[in-house]
């Protein structure tokens, strides 16, 4: 049996190189992979700690992160088509609309 | 010493191409490997005995999400953005937040175990007549959380007309 804080540190790792991901890509469809990414790092501590309470709650939890993943991904790729569109780019840097 | 040795290798794949999925400049490349990372983080969960879980995230995340986003990047990829510049100018903003993330989890990794303050884990109880991970699951999510299932379904819903109301090609008489 693994000890649950191997999986919490992997799952730190995921989320890092998520928000890393994030927060330095300009291509929106790399940004919303690290989105991804987060939410996959958030599953597995979900699930580590679900098996390190065996309690099934945190399995529930988790697949309800997957369900809002899913509705995340279609909602925010539907973004992108219509965004690309308009602009024909998908540089986040040239969606500058409301910016300040 | 089976389960730790699958988990290496899983944590590893997955790191490994997650660290790809964020630098690679293709965005089909970033697709792949981000498929990668997605079936180990499958095989992590059956080393955790979620074995419904790990079938969800194969068909859910590899089979739908990823799947979308191909479909997405066949339609929209742009050769041109290959030969821009991949990272953007809020370098500062990035190096100071990845920069206190980075440090914080080499702390937890400099003082492993210590770092966690755990409540005692509890025993696995393999009886042989004991229910399996599926029938645990479906029991806790239709009698204990059914509203939340309920609602999930409305979210779905609203999801897939905002997909099409997003990306639907505007007609004649707008």
């Amino acid at each position: 049996m693994v000890a649950t804080h191997h999986y919490l540190i992997l799952a730190a790792a995921l989320f890092t190189i998520g928000v890393i991901g994030v927060l330095t890509r300009r291509n929106i469809l790399v940004i919303l992979m690290s989105i991804e990414l987060m939410m996959n790092a958030v599953n597995i501590n979900l699930i580590a700690f679900s098996n390190h309470l065996q309690q099934v709650t945190g399995q529930i939890f988790a697949i309800f992160v997957i369900t809002v993943a899913a509705a995340e991904a279609a909602v925010g790729l539907g973004i992108v088509i219509a965004m690309f569109k308009n602009k024909e780019t998908m540089n986040i840097n040239e969606i500058d609309l409301m910016k300040w | 010493m089976l389960e730790l040795t699958l988990f290496y290798i899983f944590a590893t794949v997955a790191i490994v191409s997650a660290i790809l999925v964020i630098i690679q400049k293709n965005v089909v490349h970033s697709a792949v490997f981000l498929a990668a990372t997605l079936l180990s983080v499958a095989g992590i969960f059956l080393t955790l005995h979620a074995e419904f879980l790990a079938g969800v995230q194969v068909i859910v995340y590899v089979g739908g999400i990823l799947v979308l986003f191909v479909f997405v990047i066949m339609l929209i990829a742009l050769e041109r953005s290959l030969f821009e510049r991949q990272y953007n100018r809020q370098w500062l903003i990035a190096l100071a937040t990845a920069g206190i993330l980075i440090v914080e989890f080499g702390w937890i990794l400099f003082r492993g175990k210590d770092s966690f303050v755990l409540p005692p884990a509890v025993a696995q109880t393999a009886l042989p007549g004991a229910v399996g991970n599926s029938q645990q699951v479906g029991t806790a999510l239709y009698l204990n959380y059914l509203l939340p299932f309920e609602i999930a379904s409305i979210l779905l819903l609203v999801a897939i007309v905002g997909a099409v109301v997003l990306a639907k090609r505007k007609t004649q008489a707008e």
